[in-house]
């Protein structure tokens, strides 16, 4: 029995994941929109790991290491991804992203 | 032994065939051959056949060829099967008969027009469907022939169709008829719901099993399948296309409008006798029809200034003579009329054909005169045709066929002589008619012929090419052979025709009669009345046809004599009764004011089709949807973010809400 | 320990809101990362000792990292800080900080027991049943690897 109640802690991932979404949408910044989705990511983790607790398995664990290997991966060749493009077009701004 | 018979019909379909896909290369001559030469062959086998049958009567008195099975579901199953009895026996026998002399005539009346071959297709292609009409042995074979002559009805009217007065005819005639045939179908769905079946001889039997008489059932039928009737023999209350008709050419007014498709009505209401004869009310309605057709039509036909018009109005009073004695019990008695009238219409119109021909197309009878002395030949069988048309001797035609009804319609009880009254004074006008014709045609001083490519007055012109006056010119008035020989055959039939069934009381045997009268009932009075009465009847009614004759005179002489006195144009405005009778008692009028001008109003008010509009707006819906969520798609990346947000946001919420 | 966690709880919270309103994207950086410490204290608080490591060696340690050498890279804002940008995450982590410290003070952590899942019994989870899983890691790891290398690559 964990000392901390899941729900809370379930309703705290909530939240961090909302405000990573709303993070998402409202930044123009590539950079940022990026951070942002890395909260998400660390939210859902979270998640991942009260449910674990929760039945004291360590499934929960184990999921969220995955989930920490997907973040690297995709951190690594998003910001790669990022320094192309900001060497192409010398802006991060998202809104200029769209066609030619 | 006569498994053949379906050569009958399909002769003639095979000419259509033939002409309708070879036709624009086939010579003139070649057209002609197949033309004239299928319904000849027809002919050939039909009186063969009629041989056959009336050698070895088949058992029952009828022989049925099945072809094939048409449809094939529980409860309905009619089949492709032709059926010889005497009554169709009698039918195909003039329709091929009369056909192949109209056929032959007209090889040399249409020479000069355009579109010969297209000409004969259709004519051959009628003629098989009237075969069809005539030798179907369930009703929806002859539903299948009722709506081929029609097409070709409307064809033939409108054949020359460069001239839109031609179309619009065809089209009335067409649309006319069709209401008769919607109520000829609802008759149909009648008898084959109810009846199970629409096999004539099946509905016979189960008619008069289940039905009694004067049943809703019956009676409804019945006056359906008068209504039918009515359309195509043109009689009230559709009448109103018959005259309009005459926009053909002469050889179809005479083979359709006057031999055949018009007396198909007849023929349905004597195929389906049992049916009328369980409902007395609507026997009653098909003899008041007639009765009032003769007078109206005859009436109307004593006012008229184009020629055929004058033969179309006759043609509609012959049919009422028709309808009265089917109403009155003469079954037999109406048939042997229609082939009579077959005989001495025919001449007359293919009489009026030559007349025209020669008259460069004019048909008002006031800019022609004196034909007589420009062409005896056509003079000499045009008054056999008028006399057997009105009844005089010695054409005995006419006069057997009409001595037969009005005796029967005497003997039928206290309304049938009423009914007898009427015919008389029906054969009163129809003798003034006709012989006004007669004299105003014929008699007086000769009239140029009126110079080619004048448009008659009148008359429902049409585009006649320059050429036509020449050819008429070649023999001037002279009917030539081939023309000829029609109408020396068609006099002879109308002088020797009555013989088929002369009145007994006269010395004659009733040959036709009885033939028909193994199909047909016999009628309401078993025996014929004493000899006395049947001589008085036959003498008051040739005097009446014979008071025609000075009467005719009389309407004429005063007509020329004021043209004469005043020098007043012929074609100055009439009096107002006289225009009343031209119009047809006025029911063209009629008509157009309580059905077309509110129809055309209706189109007029949705020109822009209501219907159509909701399918616009299904499309116009698409192109507001297609508008509105074209602003999705703006190219802004992270416009699409929010969009996947919010998409994901709405299924979360409807997996956790629902 | 309900205390500690709405602590940390509120810490993460007011952190990551600080994060995603940030102009500068160092001070947002910053941001996160005292945000990804008090994710790990509660994963400690949770008895996933293993995973709370875990999130601050890779996330916060390697994974921020990597933004800021991009933003080095990329160098589009000064790095340079004015000092009072310390001033909110230093609070923050000043807060984590004394929690840590009445911890081991404590001895322990008060309250009812947690139960912990140790690394042992993760190692034999991730070994076992989701021994796929990890090799399939592996693969992801490799194809990031070669993709950023790729991608990073100088054109010549």
């Amino acid at each position: 029995m964990a000392s901390v109640s899941p729900e809370f802690a379930l309703l705290l991932a909530g939240v961090l994941f909302c405000l990573g979404l709303i993070g998402v949408i409202v930044r123009r910044n590539l950079l940022f929109i990026l951070l942002c989705v890395e909260i998400m990511l660390n939210a859902a983790g979270l998640a991942f790991v009260v449910a674990g607790a929760r039945w004291g398995q360590p499934d929960g664990q184990v999921m969220f290491i995955f989930l920490l290997t997907m973040a690297a991966a995709e951190v690594a060749v998003g910001l790669a991804l990022l320094i192309l493009h900001f060497n192409r077009r010398k802006t991060l701004n998202a809104d200029m992203m769209g066609g030619g | 032994m006569l498994s053949w018979i379906w050569c009958i019909p399909a002769l003639p379909f095979a000419g259509f065939l033939v002409l309708a896909v070879f036709g624009g290369r086939l010579s003139r001559t070649l057209t002609a051959v197949i033309g004239a030469g299928s319904v000849g062959l027809s002919f050939l086998a039909a009186a063969a056949a009629s041989a056959l049958f009336v050698s070895y009567p088949p058992a029952g008195s009828s022989y049925t060829l099945l072809l094939w099975q048409w449809v094939n579901v529980t409860g309905f199953s009619p089949a492709i099967s032709f059926t010889l009895d005497s009554l169709s026996v009698v039918m195909i026998l003039v329709v091929t008969g009369v056909g192949f002399l109209i056929h032959l005539y007209s090889t040399r009346f249409m020479l000069d027009e355009e579109g010969y071959s297209r000409f004969f297709a259709y004519m051959n292609l009628f003629v098989g469907s009237m075969l069809i009409l005539v030798m179907a042995e369930n009703l929806l074979l002859l539903y299948l022939g009722w709506e081929g002559v029609g097409l070709c009805s409307y064809l033939l009217i409108g054949f020359w169709y460069t001239d839109p007065e031609n179309g619009r005819s065809a089209r009335k005639a067409f649309i006319v008829t069709r209401i008769g045939d919607v109520s000829l179908s609802i008759a149909l769905f009648i008898i084959a719901t109810t009846l199970g079946t629409l096999d004539v001889r099946e509905i016979a039997q189960k008619a008069a099993a289940m039905w009694p008489v004067g049943s809703a059932l019956a009676v409804a039928t019945a006056a359906l399948l008068l209504g039918g009737a009515v359309g195509k023999s043109a009689q009230l209350p559709l009448q109103t296309w018959l005259p309009d008709a005459m926009a053909g050419p002469s050889p179809v007014s005479a083979l359709i409008h006057a031999a055949t498709m018009v007396t198909a009505g007849v023929y349905l209401i004597a195929r389906t006798h049992v049916l009328f004869q369980l409902a007395p009310a609507v026997l009653l309605a098909v003899a008041v029809i007639g009765a009032a057709g003769i007078l109206i039509a005859g009436l109307s036909a004593t006012t008229q200034r184009n020629i055929k018009r004058i033969l179309a109005y006759s043609t509609m009073s012959q049919l009422g003579y028709m309808f009265l004695a089917l109403g009155v019990g003469a079954w037999s008695g109406a048939i042997f009329h229609l082939v009579t009238h077959a005989f001495f219409k025919s001449l007359l119109f293919l009489g009026a054909g030559v007349v025209i021909l020669a008259m460069n197309h004019e048909h008002d009878v006031f800019a022609m005169g004196g034909m007589a002395r420009k062409s005896p030949f056509t003079f000499w069988t045009f008054l056999i045709g008028a006399f057997a048309l009105a009844a005089i001797p010695p054409t005995t035609a006419g006069l057997s066929s009409k001595d037969l009804i009005l005796s029967q319609a005497w003997q039928s009880g206290s309304a049938g002589k009423v009914f007898w009254a009427l015919g008389i004074a029906g054969a009163f006008v129809t003798s003034v008619y006709i012989f006004r014709l007669v004299f105003i045609v014929f008699g007086g001083k000769p009239r140029a012929a009126a110079p080619a490519g004048h448009a008659a007055a009148p008359a429902h012109s049409h585009g006649a090419p320059a050429g036509t006056g020449a050819a008429a010119g070649r023999n001037g008035m002279q009917a030539g052979a081939v023309m000829g020989l029609p109408l020396f055959l068609l006099a002879v039939l109308c002088l020797v025709g009555g013989f088929l069934s002369f009145p007994q009381f006269l010395g004659g045997k009733p040959i036709l009669v009885g033939f028909l009268q193994m199909t047909l009932p016999q009628g309401a009075v078993a025996a014929e009345a004493s000899v006395q009465t049947e001589w008085m009847l036959s003498i008051i009614a040739e005097a009446a046809s014979l008071l025609g004759i000075p009467a005719a005179w009389l309407i004429v002489r005063m007509r020329v004599r004021a043209l004469e006195a005043g020098g007043a144009p012929v074609s100055a405005a009439e009096p107002a009764h006289v225009r009343f009778l031209q119009g047809g008692w006025g029911f063209d009028w009629l008509y157009d004011q309580v059905f077309v001008k509110p129809f055309m109003l209706l189109a007029k008010v949705n020109v822009r089709d209501v219907v159509d509009r909701v399918f616009d707006g299904v499309g116009g819906l698409n192109m507001l949807l297609s508008r509105g969520l074209r602003w999705t798609q703006n190219g802004r990346v992270r416009w699409y973010a929010a969009g996947a947000a919010a998409g994901a946001v709405l299924i979360v919420a409807a997996v956790v809400l629902l | 320990m309900n205390t500690v966690f709405a602590l940390s709880a509120c810490v993460a919270v007011a952190a990551t809101v600080l994060t995603i309103t940030r102009r500068n994207a160092v001070n947002a950086l910053l941001y996160l990362v005292v945000s990804l410490l008090a994710v790990a204290v509660i994963m400690f608080l949770l008895g996933a000792a293993f995973v709370a490591a875990l999130e601050v060696i890779i996330y916060a340690g390697a994974i921020m990292v990597l933004f800021v050498f991009v933003i080095m890279l990329i160098g589009h804002e000064s790095i340079a800080m004015n000092p009072r940008a310390w001033i909110g995450p230093s609070a923050m982590s000043a807060v984590l900080l004394a929690e840590l410290a009445w911890v081991l003070a404590r001895g322990k952590l008060g309250g009812p027991p947690v139960v912990e899942v140790g690394p042992k019994q993760v190692g034999i989870a991730l070994f076992g049943p989701y021994l796929l899983g990890a090799e399939m890691a592996a693969f992801l790891l490799l194809a990031g690897l070669v993709g950023a290398f790729h991608l990073g690559r100088r054109r010549s």
